[in-house]
């Protein structure tokens, strides 16, 4: 203990008068003083903290929250070549584009592939089963997250080619309207744009033919 | 407290006895004369001095009207754009209410980014006022941080798009990015949890901050004394008595003065809230008169206007993390003008070409970044906003280099005044 050598002259000691009383010494034991100072400091910084995470904790998603979070089932089987449905997944648009062939030979085109800042996904966020060139389990249904990697806003489709606004070279894909961000038919981002990646694909997974369920996989 | 006391207590009014029991317990009259019947202003005081006090007077009416709308008002998803409806339809005068609350946000930024400027022109912000400007701009951190989410409250499409964005910023940051915006929003999406939680912040949480910062602010201003436009040390020449020469009274004479300011101002004010309450899309934007909608984004998301400079600045970058840098640099670099301004001089009337130059290129930088930001970021609007943006951080940027090469006329040894 810090400061034992000084409580012996603190200590009680009879009085000749035969009352108890307190011998006080005028000096101030400051090695005692600072050390119980430090120790009330710190105890209190750790309760500080105890206190502090339950209410931090309390900012995090709720029970409910995690539980309007689970996974959606959506019926592909009137959805014709060429469109695009948008379900509610998590609050976030979810976009389910069935896409004709003609689309998908657009992905390996030059005019759009040299465009691409991240074309094979390497900085991407996918699911391992979508990290390929059309970035989808079945080359035909892209399942993304439709809302732009930049800052969040919803892109438009935009599948006409060379229209006068995109220039000549665009094939058709994603245009988001807020900062400018471009995207292809596989919703891979264009270089030049704010948005730094290409779109989320999120965890789906083929529960049949015709139905795609979104938020769980079988690597869940 | 001597013998005679009594006496003397017995020959005043019951109101005197009082005010003599009230100081023999708490330090009233002390108060009062320390920051107001005996706090020295300089006597030349012109009208950028107003500002200050008309900020005091914009937060009075925005902690009146907002608690008047919070007895109104329902933080829930479901339930926040109906209620906001019915404020402005069914509660009786509801209207005028929500309308001073709206006004007052578009108006405390303007009063506000005057009063900066008048730093600005007159050095305020230099020794010994430092901590005076930095308390500032942490007011203006938190007036920033409660304009944004009580723009969230009315749940309407910009209010919730632009939280979106707003937020979304925070994923810019490596590793903890996505798991931080998660935890802000307490939910995948902006949600009912998200809106409950920002109204918390918007009524209690900032309000609080704000207060305690403004008085901090004024605590400290009282300490050094206020600046004026010649930028002369008042409290350098004073009187028999202590009373600085170039100084009058903060009550009578000041208060006067800023009654004329505040009548002017809810003129102006007036103007607005009874015949322009939107100001033509700029205080309240048209895409917040739509129901908030997770799926479908406006076809511009653009944030208020006194936001759009530094929402320019962001844009400025093809870059999200870069651009997330730059506009947080925008604001924070604004901290360093005490250190970055080398030059002795404080008021422009007596300082070098150069720094007038400089302030002029970088209110007009401002200015159009502002603008720059309510337009497109594409094609020639990204090359301005750019252009501008160097613009603007150069100011500060080359401020030790051009603040040193100032040719400064003489300062006055008194203030200049021509009654």
């Amino acid at each position: 203990m810090v400061g034992r050598a000084m409580t012996i002259r603190n200590r009680r000691v009879p009085h000749p008068g035969g009352d108890m009383e307190c011998q006080m010494t005028d000096e101030t034991d400051n090695r005692r003083r600072h050390f119980l100072g430090v120790a009330t400091g710190v105890m209190g910084l750790v309760g500080v903290g105890a206190v502090a995470y339950p209410f931090l904790a309390s900012w995090r998603p709720s029970a409910r929250a995690m539980a309007l979070g689970a996974p959606v089932e959506i019926d592909v089987s009137r959805l014709e070549v060429g469109g695009m449905l948008n379900v509610e997944w998590r609050g976030t648009p979810v976009w389910v584009l069935r896409r004709s062939p003609e689309m998908l030979e657009t992905l390996s085109m030059p005019e759009v592939v040299n465009r691409l800042r991240d074309p094979e996904s390497r900085q991407s966020d996918q699911p391992d089963y979508a990290r390929n060139p059309h970035r989808s389990v079945r080359e035909e249904y892209l399942v993304v997250v439709g809302s732009c990697t930049h800052l969040g806003c919803a892109p438009m489709q935009r599948f006409d080619v060379a229209p006068a606004d995109l220039g000549p070279d665009w094939r058709g894909g994603f245009f988001c309207a807020c900062h400018g961000s471009l995207f292809d038919l596989a919703a891979r981002v264009y270089s030049g744009v704010p948005a730094p990646t290409n779109l989320v694909v999120p965890p789906y997974m083929f529960a049949d033919d015709n139905t795609i369920v979104v938020g769980l996989d079988t690597e869940v | 407290m001597s013998a005679t006391q009594p006496e003397v207590s017995r020959k005043l009014g019951a109101a005197g006895r009082l005010n003599e029991w009230i100081n023999a317990r708490f330090p009233l009259q002390k108060m009062l004369a320390e920051h107001v019947t005996e706090y020295y202003a300089s006597k030349n005081l012109n009208f950028w001095y107003g500002f200050g006090v008309l900020s005091m007077f914009v937060l009075v009416i925005m902690i009146v009207s907002g608690i008047f709308l919070t007895m109104a008002y329902k933080p829930s998803a479901t339930e926040a754009f109906a209620s906001v409806e019915y404020i402005m339809r069914d509660v009786e005068y509801g209207w005028l209410i929500r309308y001073i609350h709206s006004t007052g946000a578009s108006a405390f930024f303007i009063v506000v980014y005057l009063h900066m400027f008048r730093a600005l022109l007159y050095g305020s912000y230099k020794k010994p006022r430092e901590l005076v400007w930095i308390l500032g701009m942490l007011i203006y951190l938190a007036l920033m941080a409660e304009a944004f989410f009580g723009y969230m409250l009315p749940w309407g499409q910009m209010s919730y798009w632009g939280a979106q964005v707003i937020i979304s910023l925070f994923g810019a940051l490596p590793v903890i990015g996505e798991p931080l915006v998660t935890w802000i929003r307490g939910d995948f999406y902006i949600s009912d949890i998200t809106l409950n939680r920002f109204f918390a912040l918007h009524v209690i949480a900032l309000p609080l901050v704000l207060v305690f910062l403004v008085a901090l602010h004024i605590i400290a201003l009282h300490e050094v004394g206020s600046s004026n436009p010649d930028g002369v040390e008042i409290k350098e020449k004073k009187d028999a008595n202590g009373v600085p020469l170039d100084g009058v009274a903060f009550h009578p004479y000041h208060t006067y003065k800023d009654v004329v300011y505040i009548t002017i101002f809810l003129i102006l004010f007036s103007l607005v809230v009874f015949f322009a309450p939107t100001a033509g899309g700029y205080f309240l934007e048209t895409a917040n008169f739509e129901p908030a909608d997770p799926l479908v984004t406006p076809e511009a998301i653009h944030p208020v206007w006194y936001f759009t400079p530094f929402y320019a600045i962001l844009r400025a970058v093809p870059d999200k993390l870069g651009g997330v840098i730059l506009m947080g640099a925008a604001v924070m670099v604004l901290f360093f003008l005490p250190w970055l301004d080398r030059c002795k001089v404080k008021s422009i009337r007596y300082r070098g070409w150069q720094y007038k130059l400089a302030l002029a290129l970088f209110v007009v930088s401002f200015v159009v970044l502002g603008w720059l930001g309510l337009m497109p970021a594409t094609g020639f609007y990204l090359i301005l906003t750019q252009i501008f943006t160097i613009i603007y951080f150069a100011f500060f940027l080359f401020m030790p280099i051009y603040t040193r090469m100032e040719k400064t006329k003489p300062v006055p040894e008194r203030v200049v005044y021509h009654a």
